[in-house]
């Protein structure tokens, strides 16, 4: 009932969506697939004449800079799920990413202890790693979930925190040293592997299938009992299991999925860099990812894949620029702090937002209370 | 495992604690008083806090003291702690008040949803923290020797400084002086009128703007002499001080029961002297992984803190 209702009133609206959601299904089609490819077109934005240079980054290699995006989206998708589908406000996501990682490089790596034993390709690693992120994921979400809101909060926090004091100060993991020789992904063209040292090119590749898979599955769990469970427990917990949601079972759901994307990005990055330490996966990392998902547009997933490029890109496009003496790459992340405020203050509802975001805020907008 | 190192040292270690305990409940308090008011998490809260610290060091500095100057008599010692405190006070509710103005203000007049509060105090932070760090080149800073640590008494085998009786006795006369105030007078009432219902509150006659403003100046107070506290403790500060210590006072607020005054002492004397007991039995490196699983032990027996959620309800 509602769907049909909402769907009416989007499609009726105007500006782009609305346009978009009045074209015929082939036209919706091929908009889709035209930007898609644009998207793997992406590392050759240099060549287009005029708006080309402006775009790519200066200090860091373009292709680079398109790599440490793709895994960002890939973490603001998978944050998306836990804060924006689910309402569970997660300040240590990094976790999860840290998880995927170190899973990689334990089963991978000459340094690991398990070398002896395992010491297996990159892609035999990965459905492990995984199901270690899921199972972190059921285990951090198992006993918090009874908890609301910012108690929540502060747990997952101190969950990150956890997982990062432990690769710091124990052996096996390594702390600073980290793991080397963590193997690329496989593959061989022309005799040569696909996954080189050099050229990031297909990493951001790689990624952008990964994102692409993610975001078809995200789409149908949204669109299934799953997601309207989400939905149900975003809008009112108590409510929701008065109607016979099983919330703590969807919660666990939303965490498990979520950390199965965040060690998704673990994997890659872990893949690309063929190197990781403890000193990746620091707790700014987090609030970073959960601002880039905010800033796009909480439980909009077009928001967060535009959120988590953004906190990507401005920090690489700062690098190697100075103004006059001053290098602005040095003030990156104080500009960035700037910039967050600006668009949150001119779009509390994120820069893309969910439209039931967006029809909610005009309905708060007129309730503000006397001041 | 090894508990030597815990039992031998349990005297000076809950000494220690108490002080590393007593410098987290005054900067917890800065989050409980907000939270409690507007239900949210300052998350800027670390950079007032990191704003006291470089204040009184500065004030300092221009009476050219510095980490290598000789420590002043009894006189010079509390005419300099008098000064270090006042400027770090002001420096921090400055600091607080701008916050308030820039990042949660324009937010409330929309009526944003409560994570967009979240992600502009980040950004706030985020500012602040950097902004500092590239202007010290991301050095750390010393702390001149106002007040030269001397054992004062000894309890059994333990020796108390003066140093850190001075700390704990700051705390509590602060932590009593700010529970007469919201308890006892007419501001104070206020406060826990709009904690108790903002709507309300606002059509019984109470301005809340200024109301939320208060809150937000009193946190900083709190956090100023947290920070004066902080310098002398540690010697030392840096861009990242705020918001390393912070996520120690965010944990006390909520060990204590996010929103309550009295949680947030209680949780930061906790939280304080049990980091230091961890440490005794693991080694300092697991100093804040043990406060965590602490405090999530205590969440699931005690979802919303010790003591409870209540700026409002109770009487505090």
């Amino acid at each position: 009932m509602t769907t049909t209702t909402e769907k009416a009133t989007w499609r009726s609206s105007g500006g782009v969506r609305g346009w978009f959601g009045r074209q015929p299904g082939w036209v919706r089609g091929i908009i889709v697939l035209v930007s898609a490819i644009l998207a793997f077109l992406l590392p050759y934005a240099a060549e287009v004449p005029l708006i080309g240079p402006q775009i790519v980054t200066e200090g860091i290699d373009w292709p680079s800079a398109l790599f440490n995006m793709s895994y960002y989206v890939l973490l603001a998708l998978g944050l998306n799920v836990v804060v924006g589908y689910a309402g569970l406000l997660d300040l240590g996501y990094v976790g999860f990413f840290a998880v995927g990682a170190y899973g990689t490089a334990l089963l991978t790596s000459p340094d690991s202890v398990l070398y002896a034993d395992t010491g297996w390709k990159w892609l035999m690693a990965v459905p492990v790693a995984l199901a270690l992120t899921m199972v972190a994921g059921l285990i951090l979400g198992w006993p918090t979930l009874r908890l609301r809101g910012d108690y929540l909060a502060i747990v997952t926090l101190g969950f990150a925190e956890i997982i990062r004091i432990f690769a710091t100060s124990t052996t096996t993991l390594r702390g600073d040293r980290g793991f080397a020789s963590i193997p690329h992904p496989p593959g061989m063209w022309n005799g040569k592997p696909i996954f080189g040292v050099t050229d990031a090119v297909p990493y951001f590749w790689l990624g952008l299938v990964v994102i692409i898979l993610v975001i078809l599955g995200v789409r149908n769990l949204d669109r299934s009992r799953v997601g309207r469970s989400w939905l149900a427990i975003r809008e009112d917990e108590e409510a929701a299991e008065i109607m016979g949601v099983r919330t703590i079972k969807y919660k666990l759901w939303a965490f498990a999925i979520g950390a199965f994307i965040g060690g998704l990005g673990g994997v890659l990055f872990a893949g690309e860099q063929g190197f990781i330490n403890s000193q990746t996966f620091v707790l700014q990392f987090s609030i970073l990812v959960l601002a880039g998902v905010v800033m796009g547009g909480s439980g909009n997933m077009a928001g967060a894949i535009l959120g988590g490029a953004l906190i990507s890109y401005i920090p690489d496009r700062l690098r190697g620029i100075s103004l006059g003496d001053t290098d602005l790459y040095e003030y990156r992340f104080a500009l960035f702090g700037l910039v967050i405020i600006i668009i949150m203050v001119l779009r509390p509802q994120g820069l893309i937002p969910s439209r039931r975001r967006a029809m909610e805020l005009k309905d708060r907008e007129k309730e503000v209370a006397p001041q | 495992m090894d508990f030597s190192g815990l039992i031998d040292n349990f005297g000076p270690l809950t000494v220690t604690g108490l002080a590393q305990g007593a410098i987290i409940a005054l900067f917890a308090l800065g989050y409980t008083l907000v939270y409690g008011v507007l239900r949210l998490i300052n998350f800027a809260h670390s950079e007032v806090f990191l704003m006291g610290t470089y204040a009184c060091l500065i004030v300092w500095g221009f009476f050219g003291l510095d980490q290598n100057s000789a420590a002043p008599g009894v006189g010079g010692m509390l005419l300099y702690l008098v000064i270090g405190l006042v400027v770090a006070i002001i420096a921090s509710g400055v600091t607080a008040l701008a916050v308030e103005l820039v990042a949660y203000r324009p937010l409330r007049r929309r009526n944003a949803p409560p994570l967009a509060f979240l992600i502009t105090a980040i950004g706030a932070s985020l500012f602040i923290s950097e902004l500092t760090g590239v202007l010290t080149h991301r050095n750390q800073r010393g702390v001149p020797p106002i007040i030269q640590a001397k054992p004062l008494f000894t309890i059994g085998d333990t020796t108390v400084t003066n140093l850190q009786l001075l700390i704990i006795l700051l705390a509590l006369v602060m932590m009593f002086a700010l529970d007469r105030f919201i308890n006892g007078s007419r501001l104070g009432r206020g406060i826990r009128a709009v904690s108790q219902n903002p709507d309300s509150a606002a059509l019984m006659g109470v301005n809340k703007s200024r109301v939320i403003a208060l809150v937000f100046l009193l946190g900083g107070l709190m956090a100023g002499i947290a920070a004066v506290m902080y310098d002398l403790k540690i010697g030392v500060t840096r861009y990242d001080a705020g918001f390393l210590l912070g996520i120690d006072a965010f944990a006390a607020a909520v060990l204590g029961g996010i929103g309550n005054l009295r949680g947030a002492l209680l949780g930061g004397l906790l939280l304080g002297v049990l980091q230091n007991y961890a440490a005794g039995l693991f080694g300092s490196q697991w100093l804040h992984a043990a406060s965590f699983v602490l405090l999530v032990v205590i969440l699931l027996f005690r979802p919303t803190g010790l003591l409870g959620e209540s700026l409002g309800r109770a009487r505090a």
